[in-house]
């Protein structure tokens, strides 16, 4: 169960980060402002911060009497000890693993093959969608599996934002904690080796894709 | 048919200013534009393109206006209708062969399939006898190939205009004699207006009708052919 929960979290955790890190990230690999490198700082402080004040954060926004979570209130959403909260830590916790590879990859994307494509016709939509995103796309796996394993192992903003809910926002980390502070021996252990067999698996998988990069190479 | 051309843009930073201030203007199908590296000849074809926006002039090809500061005419680069083959050509390396040379034949935001080439791309295969390679990626092939699928890919968009990039420069010296004497028949048979620029005297003997020569920036000589 707290297995089943954790890929559930970190799937949903992934998916978001794809969608919001790699259009920050490309936002970004085109930006040339001198506030850029605040952004990047900013943008880089769940990786730094000790989750717990990450979810410290997110209590104090999306609680009920916080700024966003007041307004959630009113559509009768409230994240706070529920799975969709732990999804909201688990995107924030691994957005810049995912944002900062994908902007590494953007980043090599050999300028003149984009504007080759802009001569021969394409639109910026099309130049991104047939361009920049294939040819960043093993980066940007790469730097996906590594959010996955991150939101995978989530533990301290999660706590503070989902709680500890038995079947409902215990995840794989929380149900370790819960158990050696129950003296469950027997039970951290499986769930420990559940853990790391899951986190070398996707490590492993991470491996194989980012150095294949051969036929992605520019070609001169 | 014509190419008028005459523009220019200053590019600055801390510590060091330059100035590409040129007129291109020629009748001819072969136009080559003739410098040492740094002498703007690459801008000035970027400028064409419209991947680089002068600070005043104008440029027209077949009185076709694609830049015009007095009459705030800017055409994006997708719209000029202009062929350009970059130095090193510019592969599209995540694509075959057959797909770099469909590439601009459809503009949404897919790709061309793998398996499903349009009848017209295919012919520009057989005609730069890139059919045994169609499936090859840009990595597999040689120098001279990927310079075939360049221009073909260029060709198969239908440009009023091909612009060449130091064409010969990424091919080895016997490789160049060839493919500057299959450029050669191309442009006769295709009847294909031209614009080369190059460092390279044996690229002018070969394909120069009208030569400009440019140095830091300014048209330093301009030997139009006769009659011009």
């Amino acid at each position: 169960m707290p297995l089943l929960l954790s890929l559930k979290v970190a799937i949903w955790a992934t998916a978001l980060n794809l969608l919001i890190g790699v259009a920050v990230a490309f936002g970004l690999s085109r930006w040339s402002s001198p506030l850029r490198d605040l952004v990047d700082s900013l943008l880089t402080l769940p990786l730094v911060l000790p989750p717990t004040v990450l979810g410290y954060y997110l209590l104090v926004l999306l609680g009920r009497r916080g700024v966003f979570g007041a307004w959630l209130e009113r559509w009768g959403i409230n994240p706070v000890f529920t799975w969709e909260g732990a999804v909201i830590a688990s995107t924030l916790v691994a957005f810049p693993l995912i944002q900062k590879a994908a902007r590494a990859a953007f980043e090599n994307v050999d300028p003149q093959l984009e504007s080759a494509a802009r001569v021969l016709g394409l639109s910026e939509w099309a130049v991104f969608f047939r361009i920049s995103l294939p040819l960043a796309s093993k980066g940007i796996t790469a730097g996906a599996l590594l959010a996955f394993a991150r939101a995978l192992g989530e533990f301290g903003a999660t706590l503070m934002i989902a709680g500890n809910l038995p079947g409902r926002t215990q995840t794989l980390s929380v149900a370790i904690y819960a158990a050696v502070q129950a003296g469950d021996d027997r039970g951290a252990n499986i769930l420990v080796i559940v853990a790391s067999t899951t986190c070398v698996v996707v490590l492993l998988i991470a491996g194989r894709l980012a150095p294949d990069r051969s036929r992605l190479r520019r070609v001169s | 048919m014509t190419v008028d051309i005459s523009f220019r843009r200053v590019l600055a930073n801390t510590d060091r200013r330059f100035e590409l201030d040129v007129a291109v203007r020629s009748t001819s199908r072969r136009v080559v534009l003739y410098g040492p590296s740094g002498s703007g000849k690459s801008m000035t074809l970027r400028a064409i393109a419209g991947l680089l926006t002068p600070d005043e002039g104008r440029i027209a090809v077949n009185q076709h206006v694609l830049f015009d500061s007095a009459l705030s005419v800017n055409l994006a680069p997708q719209v000029r209708k202009v062929g350009y083959l970059f130095q090193d050509y510019a592969l599209f390396p995540h694509l075959s062969v057959a797909q770099n040379v469909a590439f601009g034949m459809r503009t949404g935001i897919l790709n061309p399939r793998r398996g499903a080439i349009p009848q017209v791309a295919a012919s520009w295969l057989e005609a730069f006898e890139l059919d045994v390679v169609a499936t090859h990626y840009p990595s597999q092939i040689s120098g001279g190939q990927k310079q075939r699928v360049a221009l073909a890919r260029a060709l198969a968009a239908e440009p009023d205009i091909l612009l060449l990039d130091e064409p010969f420069s990424a091919l080895d010296p016997p490789l160049r004699v060839r493919m500057r004497r299959e450029l050669a028949a191309l442009q006769t048979r295709l009847d294909l207006q031209m614009l080369i620029i190059t460092h390279d005297p044996a690229d002018v003997e070969a394909l120069g009708e009208h030569v400009l020569e440019i140095r830091d920036g300014r048209i330093f000589s301009d030997s139009a052919p006769a009659g011009q």
